[in-house]
């Protein structure tokens, strides 16, 4: 989840008539949530989907709402103006087709709101913007920018001075030695052309969606403000646009339109969905009885506008609320007007009768016999090492279901078995005492239509006269006694089990698992100083199969 | 009050009351036990704080070789002095006489003017009645003698001479009873034992203190009316991601996030109608290009709700609780508060209740079951449930709100492509987080060590 940095006393300000506290009990209700707080500072996480929450000016639209202090919609007053002009180049439809942008004037920024800006931007080209792919901003100087601009493109020899740089370096340098070049370059594609915007003096406005250029940095002498959105698709770049531009309106710009041709691009509109949702529809999903005009008022709150047909609520929804797709979202939007806080649950009585599953029945069963045999159940991750899994007990390692680069070496690959887990449980305890004896019951992993999950069941049993009679009984027992099954044992050879001290377990002259003595050498190797002795078995091939 | 004493112990405490304070030789002697029998008896009754021992050391002098024969023979000035008494002698006389003491004691007799000499005759000059160290030769005879009883001027007339006096540091042990056993009544009865002495520690076979806090919030949900399914922990994204309207393109789908398992694909992902409506759904709503190859890769599944969501698109209930619990994984740095695999319950109401109020409702049934009254809800962000909560629960040990289960009612946009009609309320969390509560860990981590340690002390019954 995004997290924004903001001031109270910003905010007091910006919201208008509200104390700290106010503020600080509003915002879990507007769905942001409090991280930490220092004095005036408080850190918000947001949710992705309300990226008009990455700045202090958006949330103070949506703390007024909720308090009251101002309701309804939030309409952009936006000039007409033919002073500025974007035309579109064919040759950017196969790279980044659309652009689009808007005038902010007579703004004051102060280095508060810089901040505010950069890490909107960041905010929105991250999550919106998917890593600046289907659509990234750039925010620029108007008055170091000469209008027409064009959207073009160039080839990589192009030169010019970008953004915290002092000297021309040409493109293909830009995506070599620039972190932003590196990190984004990718998103251009193979073709030998990049996409570019210039003004009409043919200076180099901002090199999309990689760089803008120095010359047209935002400052705190800056007055007014050039916003361009470049991107895949049409609609999500003026989404973007729209949230940008309903940010700047609230800090105080001036909006005013920039024209947009060529190439099937147009200038935004920044039009208001219309979108009906039914009242029954809310009182029954909410479990309210509200009526027509309570709804309309919880709507304002949420500062959408909303008037009534009937039993329809018909809600007009600004361009920047594009999070909401469908009447289920309004029927939020009305609950967080309504204020959760004030939604009492009721416990309704079931109409249906529960069940414990029979898999959770059984193993129940079978963890409280071996506790009646005096074994202390362990749990072991699924995901596990090669380490633990294979090199440590000499299991053959060919056929290993890993996943793609996990954080943490030590769980790498599925476990197909769970006995090697309980032997390195033994060597974490070698200062505890003795006898220790454990069982896990757990999911196992093996290659197979993709993958097939099957439930084992391990016991393992150290001390310093632990042998294979201990522990042949003890699964014996715990089979026949808890579960009325009887199994036979069969010599065989494993790795992990000391040869003349291993057996299949079998049951129904079908193999279902292996017990033995703990080869001496993986005992030595993890430094237990005591005999080992366990057993595995498929639990999905014995007591769970008829399941 | 009356008590049991061990047949040493009351020999002990009778002869300690006669003599209140004795050496466990004198009590050897007192209660004819053997010094083993008398060490542990006193070592039983310290323990019960019945007697007390104190211990003190002290110099004790027994008289050396020349000592001894000092004694038979007198000091060898006094056998000098005895020679010249019947008159003055020759030198070489006196020599033959005293043998190898000659030399010392006539140094000594004539540094103290006892006697004088002349050219070869040695005669008595003053000789005093009693000299330096007879009197405490006498007085230490053929016994061991505590210093404080000698008089120490005269004693270190013998200290200084080589092989006269020895000194013994000697440490020894004083006996008296406590005020308790002063008055304690001595039982009748023998063979008591020490009911109050530690003994050693056994340990209770149990299952897992996690698996409890699962049994115990399974039990729960059942009583609700709620019925268990169950479902795999490698999924495909499908199910995961693409079914939950979670678009492909979504941060949440990364390899950061996910685990993807390597090389692995599924094969079949679900019916061609799911994949078709599915399909739809994103390309409408999330304007992107959708791919069937990314919804064919495997994941470890990174909540519960796939197996529901699954169960439901199967079945299509018209009215139905079932929930499902089970691992979950999230590929993030193991830390105290995190792990890559915890274990996640998650459940739906399909049917005419199925209104926020209820799923709220619902929750609060829960949380007062397992002992926690103090919750409010907020709302919050999931991808495929509008509206969205999550409940806060108050921590008395931490003093602040905690942020547990999420619940919200499934959107239309989840529902719809799967052919769900009703509407469905989905809930689920971590259950890692409810155990630290319970069995107040500060390392979630502790959960997974098998620490024999903490598996054999955490407390069963809470």
């Amino acid at each position: 989840m995004p997290v924004v940095e903001l001031s109270y006393t910003r905010l007091q300000k910006l919201v208008g008539k509200v104390t700290k506290k106010q503020i600080s009990d509003s915002l879990p209700f507007l769905g942001l949530d409090i991280e930490s707080e220092d004095k005036d500072l408080v850190r918000i996480e947001y949710s992705p989907n309300r990226p008009d929450y990455s700045t202090d000016f958006g949330i103070a639209l949506g703390l007024q709402g909720l308090l009251g202090i101002k309701t309804g919609s939030v309409k952009l007053k936006i000039k007409k103006s033919n002073s500025y002009k974007i035309s579109v180049k064919s040759d950017v439809s196969k790279i980044r087709p659309f652009v689009t942008g808007i005038v902010a004037k007579n703004g004051r920024v102060d280095d508060k709101t810089i901040k505010q800006l950069m890490t909107m931007q960041e905010d929105l080209h991250f999550g919106i913007g998917r890593k600046r792919k289907k659509s990234s901003i750039g925010i620029h100087d108007l008055d170091k920018i000469s209008f027409p601009l064009i959207y073009t493109t160039t080839n990589k020899t192009h030169k010019f001075i970008p953004l915290n740089s002092d000297k021309e370096i040409p493109i293909s340098e830009i995506l070599t030695n620039t972190d932003v070049g590196k990190d984004y370059g990718h998103l251009l594609g193979q073709s030998s052309r990049v996409p570019l915007i210039l003004d009409s003096n043919e200076n180099t406005v901002s090199f999309p969606p990689i760089i803008n250029a120095a010359v047209t940095t935002v400052t705190p002498k800056t007055k007014n403000l050039f916003v361009e959105v470049t991107g895949i698709n049409k609609e999500d770049a003026e989404d973007m646009l729209s949230v940008v531009a309903t940010i700047l309106q609230s800090a105080g710009f001036t909006l005013e339109s920039v024209n947009i041709a060529g190439a099937k691009n147009s200038s935004p509109k920044f039009d208001s969905r219309k979108l009906t949702v039914n009242s029954s529809l809310i009182n029954l999903t909410l479990g309210l009885d509200l009526k027509t005009p309570k709804i309309i008022s919880c709507l304002k709150k949420s500062r959408l506008d909303a008037s009534s047909k009937g039993t329809n609520v018909i809600c007009s929804i600004p361009a920047y609320r594009f999070d909401i797709f469908g009447p289920m979202d309004l029927v939020e939007e009305v609950a967080l007007g309504y204020g959760i806080q004030n939604i009492e649950p009721t416990l309704t009585p079931s109409q249906t009768v529960g069940e414990t599953n029979l898999v959770s029945l059984k193993l129940k069963s079978l963890d409280k016999t071996m506790i009646g045999l005096g074994y202390l159940e362990a749990l072991n991750s699924s995901l596990t090492s090669k380490r633990v899994l294979y090199d440590m007990t000499n299991r053959d390692s060919t056929k290993i279901i890993s996943v793609l680069d996990s954080k943490s070496q030590e769980h790498t690959i599925l476990r197909d078995s769970i006995l090697p887990g309980l032997i390195e449980n033994l060597s974490r305890n070698i200062h505890e005492s003795y006898p220790q004896k454990m069982f896990e019951t757990g999911t196992v992993f093996t290659l197979e239509n993709p993958v097939s999950e099957k439930i084992n069941f391990s016991g393992i049993s150290a001390h310093k006269d632990a042998n294979f009679t201990e522990i042949k009984s003890i699964i014996q027992s715990a089979l026949n006694i808890g579960f009325g099954i009887q199994i036979e044992t069969k010599t065989t050879t494993n790795p992990t089990f000391e040869e003349g001290h291993c057996a299949s377990i079998i049951l129904n002259n079908t193999p279902i698992g292996i017990i033995g003595k703990i080869n001496s050498k993986i005992v030595e190797n993890y430094k237990i100083r005591v005999p080992v002795v366990g057993f595995e078995i498929s639990l999905s091939e014995s007591i769970l199969k008829s399941i | 009050m009356s008590q049991v004493f061990h047949e040493i112990e009351k020999k002990i405490i009778t002869s300690l009351r006669d003599n209140p304070k004795q050496t466990p030789e004198s009590l050897e002697k007192s209660t004819q036990l053997s010094p083993d029998q008398i060490r542990r008896g006193i070592e039983w009754l310290k323990l019960k704080n019945f007697a007390i021992v104190t211990e003190s050391q002290s110099s004790v002098i027994s008289l050396g070789k020349n000592g001894i024969e000092s004694l038979e023979k007198g000091l060898p000035e006094r056998r000098l002095l005895d020679l010249l008494k019947s008159g003055p002698k020759k030198l070489s006389d006196l020599q033959k006489e005293l043998g190898f003491v000659f030399g010392p004691s006539m140094g000594l007799a004539r540094k103290n003017n006892w006697v004088e000499a002349t050219s070869d005759q040695i005669s008595i000059k003053n000789s005093p009645s009693e000299l330096p160290g007879e009197k405490t030769l006498k007085l230490i005879g053929n016994e061991k003698v505590t210093k404080d009883k000698l008089d120490i001027t005269d004693l270190s007339a013998l200290l200084k001479r080589p092989d006269f006096v020895i000194e013994d540091i000697i440490k020894s042990k004083k006996i008296s009873l406590s005020d308790s056993a002063q008055s304690i009544e001595l039982s009748e009865a023998t063979g008591g034992i020490d009911v109050e002495a530690k003994v050693p520690q056994v340990f209770v076979a149990r299952t897992h203190p996690l698996k409890d806090t699962i049994d115990e919030i399974r039990e729960i949900f059942v009583t609700l009316g709620f019925s268990e399914i169950f479902g795999n922990m490698t999924q495909s994204s499908f199910w995961n991601f693409d079914a939950l309207f979670t678009p492909q393109d979504h941060p949440a789908r990364e390899l950061q996030d996910t685990f993807y398992l390597d090389k692995i694909n599924a094969k079949k992902i679900g019916t061609p109608e799911q994949i078709r409506k599915v399909s739809e759904s994103h390309k409408k709503n999330w304007r992107y290009q959708w791919d069937i190859n990314e919804a064919r890769k495997m994941v470890l599944r990174t909540h519960t709700t796939c197996v529901t969501i699954k169960h439901l698109a199967e079945n299509k209930p018209d009215e139905a609780r079932i929930f499902s619990l089970g691992r979950v994984f999230r590929n993030e740095k193991v830390s105290y508060k995190h792990l890559v695999e915890f274990n996640q319950i998650e459940g739906v109401v399909v049917g005419k209740d199925a209104s926020l109020r209820n799923l709220m409702g619902i929750q609060r049934e829960f949380y007062k079951r397992i002992g926690i009254t103090k919750i409010k809800f907020w709302p919050t962000f999931f991808p495929y449930t509008e509206p969205s909560l999550q409940t806060m629960v108050y921590n008395e040990k931490l003093g602040k709100w905690i942020e547990l289960f999420g619940m919200g009612i499934f959107r239309p946009e989840v529902t719809k492509p799967l052919g769900i009609t009703k509407p469905v309320l989905a809930w689920g969390g971590g259950i890692e987080r409810i155990a630290m509560l319970k069995y107040d860990l500060d390392d979630v981590r502790e959960f997974y060590n098998n620490n024999l340690g903490w598996l054999r002390s955490a407390t069963k019954c809470q």
